[in-house]
């Protein structure tokens, strides 16, 4: 019980003293998401093959984690919301693979 | 126990728990769009050739350049927020404003896109639609439904910045209360990541 109320004052921080991403890091981080989206289009115009798609969702997935991480400051935020975000990310990442172990060993009747 | 829920009664404002109930919202906003991505999967996988054949109608140029505007409001909402923090009242606005602009051009450039569909029929029940395969039918379908959901998040999000701008004018939404402001951009983050997605897998199928 002890233990609860320890962390439950230590997650409690004031506005003030919050990080700032500073304008010339938001700039930075804008730079790199075009780098990756000419890089994705780019990418797009050779013949991977079955890759192709793993490729592009694997530049969105960068792209997405440079907005997540700065953009959306989880980075600098209480650790509890990015557990969340990454248990949101499983469930959908098991549902894929639950859904596609189904469809793609279902045999024709 | 009744000692420790009265203890913080006279301070109610706890912007982390404010921040963390947008997340939920936003929890369930990306399992609305991941459900259509594991329809698009599916359908993807069963049509590739027609995926591939539909695609071909859609302009690459036209995606790019909507995927860096939407990308470059992302970061001006950033900045209004940083601008915020540090006391720049009138720059926080103004890069608000200048987010809301580009979620405007990003709608005209979808209008446009849609505008072509439209005088060849492609429409979900059109002429030209009707006589496509099925598969590429399926295309058609989701790419409506997807980039239509999108943009109606689009326009719900420049009526949010709108109305945060307005309070920051204000003064509601100050330098040191400033949560509801960053709420807002997490949801138009949230917008910018779901176009990441669609962008590569319905424009870029080469």
């Amino acid at each position: 019980m002890n233990n609860v109320h320890d962390t439950n004052h230590q997650n409690h921080t004031p506005d003030n003293d919050v990080h700032i991403t500073s304008f010339k890091d938001n700039t930075l981080v804008w730079i790199d998401l075009l780098i990756l989206t000419v890089i994705t289009v780019k990418i797009a115009f050779f013949d991977l093959q079955n890759l192709t798609v793993a490729v592009a969702l694997l530049v969105a997935s960068a792209k997405t984690y440079l907005v997540g991480a700065h953009f959306m400051h989880l980075k600098f935020e209480s650790r509890i919301i990015s557990i969340f975000v990454g248990l949101v990310a499983l469930v959908f990442v098991l549902v894929m693979i639950i859904l596609f172990s189904d469809y793609l060993f279902r045999q024709e009747i | 126990m009744s000692n420790a829920v009265t203890e913080n009664h006279h301070n109610h404002y706890d912007p982390t728990g404010i921040r963390f109930g947008m997340w939920l919202f936003l929890f369930t906003e990306i399992l609305l769009f991941g459900t259509l991505f594991i329809v698009y999967a599916v359908y993807r996988f069963a049509n590739s050739e027609p995926f591939h054949d539909a695609s071909a109608t859609l302009s690459i140029l036209h995606g790019t350049v909507n995927t860096v505007v939407l990308l470059t409001s992302s970061l001006t909402v950033a900045l209004s927020i940083t601008a915020l923090q540090k006391g720049q009242v009138k720059r926080s606005i103004n890069l608000l404003l200048i987010t809301i602009l580009l979620a405007g051009v990003f709608l005209v450039i979808k209008f446009f896109e849609y505008k072509a569909k439209y005088h060849y029929g492609l429409f979900p029940g059109m002429e030209g639609y009707i006589e496509l395969p099925t598969g590429q039918k399926q295309f058609f379908n989701l790419y409506f439904f997807m980039t239509g959901l999108h943009a109606i998040h689009v326009i719900i999000g420049m009526i949010l910045l709108g109305i945060i701008a307005w309070y920051i004018r204000k003064g509601t939404i100050n330098p040191t209360r400033y949560v509801y402001l960053e709420n807002s951009g997490l949801y138009w983050h949230i917008v910018d990541v779901v176009w990441i997605f669609l962008f590569p897998l319905f424009y870029l199928i080469i």
